[in-house]
């Protein structure tokens, strides 16, 4: 692909519409948890709430300040988790995560599979993954959802991995 | 999302006479000696803007680099065959080169070190014991890099000594009084930047060391972004240590220099310990060579110093004066062109054409909706290449009011038409973030 097709691909209309407009943001007054995400790349912050009923996501919100394809990730998280179980939520992050690094997994996306445009940018995986990383902070310690990092996302490796590989956690 | 072709805002050339390289400077030529700038990316010609990160290279030091391997290359200081006193000679004489360039009185005040990170940790680990204690202050300012914060937070800390941030001005400007406000009785150390990496503003070395030095302070000056753009003379500057990076004036990476006065350097202990800096081992005991050896411990970058040698030969034969009025035009032209992007605030407001120099070929800026690696992702893909992110300034950037900007940074071989393509790019950015 050209670089104005790639660019395309990447800020697709649904990206750019939910970076302008971010869903479910702010702080949920019912959190049973919450994690944060830090990008030392750039210094983007984001903090996601999470409310779960027995092993499903109730409600879940997340506040910080991000390029847009990190903010359009954390949106459409939030919007895509709720009313998942947290073993649908592990396995859609190993799935949207091989969109990102592989091409595949592109089934039952839902609307993530708007995201099919950063394989073509290695450097913004980390981009597009920050919010997860902070879900997998924000989950019972007992069930983190499995990072599926792969061979093709150099930017999330540059730095020491944590305990479950994901990025340097900082409590909000 | 339309793909039409976005206009420059600047179609029309610029007045004839205006803002061309000054007479004898020839830009074409200088270009051709970068073999890296006829790359494409993206389909695009490569317009490198990035140079305050890291700077390209002319043929003049790939040629030593490989000279230097090829025909006289081995270990230097611990052989006596003739391919080791060819290596330490090009080594040897790639210091005096080094002193020559920074008008220092002796070439023992020359160390070699990996960069200017490691020649600033190099002074707080060896130097700042000796002379910073409990109750003690060392200042540094607010536009630092965290080479150059960091190493004094941490002696501040294991000393219980007191580290003082000098504020900017309004203009993003660090200025003597900020300076001499908090100089005091126990200060120790200054330690500031020649250069901001981030804002580009040049700091009044000279008057500050001056001062803290009449204090009794001691002044560690980070050059790493000064070196590549203005002329330095460490005697006239009169502060106590220097600092610079190889890679960041047309030299190799891995290879730097920390300048600092004989007198200081005669008391200062190893910090690392090891070969190449030692006089005499038993087991029990040592004795260590005197400067620069005493901080060269291990086999260093020979090929580095060699290249840093012809990098700085190159430059001085191209003329720093020259190459900075070439870069004064450039950054003239992108502040005017970026002034007219919309929603585009410029970090720091110091003038590039101020009757006394202010700025360095730097300029750093945010833009309102667009997040600084959204713009820098976009711009790529039209071959400008910029650096996004906090700059390894953090504090700063807080001070600054925002977590990441987009920095364009130039060097002899930038020419206007990147910089136009700059600008249009941000056109872009604006159409494809909406």
């Amino acid at each position: 692909m050209s670089a104005p097709d790639d660019l395309r691909a990447l800020y697709q209309e649904t990206i750019l519409d939910h970076n302008r407009r971010p869903r479910n943001f702010g702080t949920l007054a019912s959190a049973s948890g919450q994690g944060a995400g830090y990008n030392p790349l750039c210094g983007d912050r984001v903090v996601v709430y999470l409310r779960t009923e027995g092993d499903r996501v109730a409600d879940i919100s997340f506040e910080g300040a991000g390029c847009a394809i990190s903010t359009a990730s954390a949106s459409m998280m939030t919007e895509e988790l709720k009313g998942k179980t947290l073993a649908e939520a592990r396995a859609l992050f190993e799935r949207f995560h091989a969109l990102l690094t592989t091409g595949g997994g592109g089934e039952d996306l839902g609307m993530l599979a708007a995201f099919a445009g950063v394989r073509e940018f290695p450097m913004r995986v980390k981009c597009a993954t920050l919010a997860w990383h902070a879900l997998s902070s924000a989950l019972p310690a007992a069930a983190p959802p499995a990072d599926p990092a792969g061979p093709a996302d150099p930017a999330e490796h540059a730095e020491p991995a944590g305990p479950a590989d994901t990025p340097t956690r900082h409590s909000p | 999302m339309s793909t039409a072709p976005i206009a420059s805002p600047r179609t029309e050339p610029p007045p004839a006479g205006a803002r061309r390289p000054a007479p004898g400077y020839d830009l074409a030529r200088v270009r051709a000696e970068f073999p890296i700038l006829a790359t494409r990316v993206h389909g695009r010609p490569l317009a490198y803007l990035d140079n305050a990160a890291s700077m390209q290279k002319p043929r003049a030091v790939l040629d030593a680099v490989i000279d230097c391997w090829s025909s006289s290359y081995s270990n230097v200081g611990r052989s006596v065959h003739t391919l080791a006193r060819r290596a330490a000679e090009a080594r040897e004489a790639a210091r005096d080169t080094v002193a020559r360039f920074l008008g220092a009185p002796s070439r023992g005040e020359i160390v070699f070190v990996r960069g200017t990170t490691e020649a600033i940790n190099l002074v707080a680990a060896s130097f700042g014991p000796r002379r910073v204690g409990s109750g003690d202050e060392v200042i540094t300012t607010a536009l630092e890099h965290h080479s150059n914060l960091v190493p004094w937070q941490r002696l501040c800390a294991e000393r219980g000594a007191r580290l003082r941030i000098a504020p900017l001005d309004e203009r993003g400007r660090v200025t003597v009084e900020a300076v001499a406000g908090l100089l005091g009785p126990r200060t120790r150390i200054v330690a500031l930047a020649h250069v901001s990496n981030v804002l580009g503003t040049i700091s009044p070395v000279a008057e500050i060391a001056a001062l803290a030095r009449r204090r009794g302070a001691a002044v560690v000056v980070d050059g790493a972004q000064a070196v590549p753009h203005l002329a330095i003379d460490v005697a006239s500057l009169g502060c106590d240590f220097y600092a610079f990076s190889g890679h960041k004036v047309y030299g190799p990476s891995g290879i730097g220099v920390l300048w600092g006065r004989a007198e200081l350097l005669a008391e200062m202990p190893p910090w690392q310990l090891g070969g190449g800096m030692v006089e005499s081992v038993g087991y029990e005991e040592t004795t260590f060579a005197p400067p620069p050896e005493r901080f060269e411990a291990g086999t260093p970058a020979i090929e580095g110093a060699v290249g840093l040698a012809a990098a700085l030969d190159w430059l001085s034969a191209l003329g720093l004066q020259r190459v900075a009025a070439w870069e004064r035009e450039l950054l003239a032209r992108a502040t005017e062109l970026l002034l007219e992007v919309p929603g585009l605030r410029l970090l720091g407001s110091a003038g590039a054409h101020a009757e006394r120099a202010e700025k360095a070929a730097v300029v750093s800026f945010v833009l309102d909706g667009a997040h600084a690696h959204d713009v820098a992702t976009i711009l790529d893909t039209e071959g400008v290449a910029v650096r996004a992110g906090h700059h390894c300034a953090q504090p700063l950037m807080a001070w600054l009011g925002s977590a990441a900007a987009t920095r364009a940074s130039f060097a002899c071989y930038n020419t206007l038409e990147e910089v136009d393509a700059l600008a249009a790019g941000l056109h872009r950015v604006r159409e494809v973030l909406g």
